[in-house]
């Protein structure tokens, strides 16, 4: 469970994020949309931690990240903007890397790693180094690495970026395989597809504020549209900067 | 593994697995530093030992202008060992093109004047200003004086006085300098290339692990584990300092094996390292790796990418030249001050063992932690730089 209220960030005189609230439930897939600039990385950044909020405050499961960033980020697995591998490592060298930064070691790591690598099919590579790797075997390895310590919270910043039909389409299956086992999953993407195929529960970001949120029939009524991309530019009040 | 340890001791294990597969890392380490320090030591040594040897042994040559003008004097250069050449036709030209060091100029009316007693005059056509003229100048200055005197004795002792009457002064010199002490200059150069190894082992992964982790975009991920940030450096920076301190050991062994093959034998000493003394250095340059690793990663953690890393830690590189440079220039007594500065302590120190002389276990100390005093100043900024938001996330 994530909770997000009012919370707002500038960089020098541009504030990214003016005032966003959210509340990402358990067993749900969140969607964040927005057009690109809207804010959905600095407001990603400040639920992990790494950016602190002029104002407002995160918590996750109940835990303040401002007063407990340690505890909230044990609870949460991410995927952020940049998600660059170490090159020389082999893929299971770099889940497991993060792995025993979470405090995990032996039998308990190797279980975790083993279950991740299979989900996300990269047996055949796991013992490559990834240097070479393609887009695709590149992204399911940063978010093997994300998930290594079963965090109950996913955040995902644009997860299908540079992604292939076919990887698009098993990662979100993944998706809907852990949403199904009770987590709570958050997501930022600027492709109006994506949330149409994957989210339960919608927040459509712009110039750093939340413009509309609900779930995909809330929305359509909300704006009395038919279908749910007419009804995002509308609450956008234009389609630039978003993708089909 | 060791689950007691905290996460600093995951990031150093990562993070010298990681830079043992690099063969950029390995190599700036392990091989370029501690081959390229002795080899260069060794070129230069060679070269400059060469070049005394050449001026000092080499037989003279000299042009001579107007060779029939003194058929005496002319035959006591040749049984001196001075080989005659016919003058070249410009000998302003030839000097200034530096084909001659030296012209000796015998004018006509030497033959007249030397019958009649008078100071016979020669002239010496030369450039004072050129350096690698010195050498010949002086030597061919001093066979000329040898042949005054001997005429000038001479001319004494046909007149019934005792020759020794026109030598009212008797210098003699006692010099009481080592073999060792003789071949300062070169000695003044080896403590700058041992403290360089020190700044090259550890640079690779100085830069690797800041600038380069932010640059391949890791950085981000990595700061978001459960781990303080300050962990986080602290392991980056033990592995930096490992490597540091295996190219600064490595150097000091490659220097103690290679010396005794550096051609030194004929100036009239041996350059050599006691193992007494490789001990010594060792434990004066081991601070220095952290030093010089702490300052790599702080200089580092603000470029932008690798390579604007790289040309920043190059210029950090003439830094522990400048100790070399000014005891070179400037040879000073050492005083306690100087003894806890980083870097001229161990010039000064090494310098002196080199000399073959022993080191007060005092100095010793006091340069050990006055390093490692700098050294852990400049560690705690290191390991605090991404407590805050603001080198986490530059990109």
């Amino acid at each position: 469970m994530i909770v997000a209220e009012n919370l707002s960030r500038a960089f020098g005189r541009i504030e990214a994020v003016a005032d966003v609230s959210f509340a990402a439930a358990d067993g749900r897939i969140t969607g964040l949309l927005g057009p690109n600039g809207a804010g959905k990385t600095t407001t990603l950044r400040m639920l992990y931690a790494l950016l602190k909020p002029d104002r407002g405050r995160v918590q996750i499961d109940g835990i303040d990240t401002q007063r407990d960033s340690e505890g909230a980020r044990r609870r949460l697995g991410v995927l952020p903007d940049s998600r660059g591998l170490y090159k020389r490592l082999s893929a299971r060298e770099n889940i497991e890397y993060f792995g025993q930064l979470h405090g995990l070691r032996g039998a308990e790591l190797k279980i975790r790693t083993d279950a991740l690598i299979e989900a996300l099919g990269l047996s055949d590579i796991e013992h490559r180094r990834t240097e070479g790797f393609s887009q695709g075997q590149r992204v399911k390895t940063a978010i093997a690495r994300a998930l290594v310590h079963a965090p109950q919270n996913i955040l995902l910043d644009e997860p299908t970026n540079g992604l292939d039909v076919m990887a698009t389409r098993s990662l979100r299956e993944f998706l809907r395989r852990l949403r199904d086992d009770g987590r709570c999953i958050v997501f930022s993407t600027h492709i109006m597809q994506e949330v149409v195929a994957l989210c339960d529960y919608i927040v459509v970001i712009s110039g750093g504020h939340v413009v509309a949120s609900g779930t995909a029939d809330s929305l359509l009524a909300q704006t009395g549209e038919s279908n749910l991309e007419d009804a995002f530019v509308k609450v956008i009040g234009s389609g630039e900067g978003l993708m089909i | 593994m060791s689950p007691v340890l905290g996460g600093w001791w995951i990031v150093f294990v990562k993070e010298v697995r990681e830079n043992l597969r690099d063969r950029r890392a390995l190599g700036m380490a392990l091989l370029y530093g501690p081959l390229f320090g002795p080899v260069l030591f060794a070129l230069l040594t060679t070269f400059i030992v060469g070049k005394q040897l050449d001026e000092a042994e080499k037989p003279l040559t000299l042009a001579v202008i107007g060779v029939e003008q003194a058929p005496n004097l002319v035959a006591f250069l040749r049984q001196q060992g001075v080989k005659l050449k016919a003058p070249p036709a410009d000998p302003e030209a030839a000097i200034r093109a530096q084909t001659e060091a030296v012209v000796l100029s015998i004018p006509p009316g030497f033959g007249d004047d030397w019958l009649a007693g008078r100071p016979a005059r020669v002239e010496l056509l030369l450039d004072e200003s050129r350096q690698q003229s010195r050498a010949t100048i002086t030597r061919v200055r001093n066979t000329l004086e040898r042949y005054s005197g001997q005429i000038a004795r001479l001319r004494l002792q046909l007149r019934g006085v005792d020759p020794q009457i026109a030598a009212p002064l008797l210098v003699a010199k006692r010099d009481f300098s080592t073999p060792q002490s003789r071949g300062a200059t070169l000695l003044a150069m080896l403590p700058y290339f041992l403290i360089l190894c020190a700044f090259l082992g550890g640079m690779y992964l100085a830069i690797d692990t800041t600038a380069g982790e932010r640059e391949r975009a890791s950085l981000e991920p990595l700061l978001i584990n459960p781990v303080k940030p300050t962990q986080i450096m602290a392991g980056k920076l033990a592995a930096t300092t490992l490597f540091a301190l295996a190219s600064v050991l490595s150097c000091v062994l490659a220097f103690k094996l290679g010396l005794p093959y550096i051609r030194t034998d004929e100036l009239g000493f041996e350059l050599a390292l006691s193992p007494q003394a490789t001990l010594t250095i060792m434990l004066l340059l081991a601070p220095v790796a952290l030093l010089a690793a702490a300052v790599q990663t702080i200089i580092a953690s603000f470029a932008r990418s690798f390579r604007e890393a790289q040309t920043y830690l190059q210029f950090l590189m003439i830094v522990p030249a400048i100790p070399s440079v000014l005891l070179l220039v400037n040879p000073i007594k050492p005083v306690a001050w100087m003894l806890a500065t980083p870097l001229l302590s161990q010039s000064l120190l090494i310098n002196q063992l080199a000399r073959g002389e022993v080191l007060a276990p005092l100095d010793v100390a006091l340069s050990v932690l006055g390093t490692l005093a700098a050294s852990a100043v400049a560690a705690l900024v290191a390991v605090r730089l991404y407590r805050g938001e603001r080198l986490a996330l530059a990109v």
